[in-house]
């Protein structure tokens, strides 16, 4: 899994954007055991202190927890997975706001083109 | 006191300058990119770490010692050019290595060795060329050092074998210890260094951290160093 990063943009931002999804997408599931940096570094191809830096923000937003001794967790907190996820849909639907805009669709407009395309899949 | 030190360095060869007024430090715990044009000075750095080479003028540290035997024993070095028999066979490199470096793993690099079908009894001359650069890399990389200095690890492979000894690198290297690569192929390397050094003309024009320069400056290492060093 080589993750095609920017390299003009910090890459541990990215890897934070990265893992925030495969936890809300439930790819990393509540409580469950991480990979230590070392094997994130190898799977991600990154530095492992860039891994480091990306586990710390995680954990400063309290979605991951440090077990001392067993390692790295994702938090048993659901109410904080949802609202993560939550913040990463409002995060993509703001970029597409931005072009809707521009193309002055009526929001009753734009929810019937979401509930046409979802129906077409 | 850092685990590498450069205080003023001048080394000549004869009438020519190979490098002037070096400083510089190595971290602990740091992956280190050395990068710069052919004949910018990378190798004659590197060899003064090495203790291959002695400086000029100035001091080099490794763990505040002059380079010698003790510092031998903590750094695990891939020059560019090989230096093994290429008569022996890859069990015997591998006990030459045991005796040599008692921080050698040797069940790590018969475990990397497995992994490629590389028969140990296999004799050095008859691997391809790709091949005998990831079999020197194993070796390399299976001593516990504080410090690992890759002389151009993916120069000479295809772009599979490069991914393959970027992983062994990232898998195997001892955590807390720091290593240099030395390599003009930036693209492919520069998501995994710390910290980015740019020699020119045996000067250090550069030494900065990597997510600095893609968050202040918004630019790939790759970029960045094509800007330097436009012709």
């Amino acid at each position: 899994m080589k993750f095609d990063f920017n390299g003009d943009k910090p890459i541990y931002k990215q890897l934070v954007e990265v893992l925030k999804y495969d936890i809300a997408t439930g790819e990393y599931q509540a409580g469950d055991k991480l990979p230590s940096v070392r094997e994130f570094s190898a799977m991600f191809f990154v530095n492992p202190n860039t891994v480091q830096r990306a586990l710390n923000e995680l954990e400063d937003e309290k979605l991951i927890i440090t077990n001392r001794t067993s390692g790295k967790f994702v938090t048993d907190d659901h109410k904080l997975i949802d609202n993560q996820k939550k913040s990463l849909a409002i995060k993509a639907l703001e970029e597409c706001l931005k072009k809707l805009e521009r193309l002055n669709i009526s929001d009753e407009q734009v929810i019937k083109y979401i509930k046409d395309r979802r129906e077409e899949k | 006191m850092s685990l590498v030190e450069f205080h003023n360095v001048d080394k000549n060869y004869g009438a020519k300058k190979a490098l002037s007024d070096i400083n510089l430090k190595i971290e602990r715990g740091h992956i280190y990119g050395l990068l710069g044009p052919n004949g910018s000075g990378k190798t004659t750095l590197i060899k003064l770490i090495n203790d291959l080479l002695t400086p000029t003028s100035g001091e080099v540290l490794i763990n505040g010692l002059k380079p010698g035997v003790e510092s031998k024993k903590i750094i695990s070095y891939l020059p560019e050019r090989t230096y093994l028999n290429m008569n022996l066979r890859v069990e015997e490199v591998i006990a030459y290595f045991k005796d040599f470096y008692t921080d050698f793993d040797e069940d790590k690099a018969h475990k990397l060795l497995d992994k490629l079908k590389i028969d140990s009894k296999t004799k050095l001359k008859t691997l391809s060329k790709g091949t005998k650069e990831k079999v020197q890399l194993i070796l390399v990389m299976s001593r516990k050092a504080d410090l690992y200095i890759l002389d151009e690890p993916i120069g000479g492979v295809d772009p599979a074998s490069r991914d393959y000894i970027l992983n062994t690198i990232l898998e195997n290297f001892n955590e807390g210890s720091s290593m240099i690569i030395c390599t003009h192929l930036i693209a492919d390397i520069e998501r995994i260094l710390d910290d980015v050094i740019f020699i020119n003309d045996g000067k250090i024009v550069l030494n900065e951290s990597a997510e600095e320069i893609r968050s202040v400056r918004k630019m790939t290492i790759d970029n960045l160093f094509r800007e330097e060093f436009k012709c």
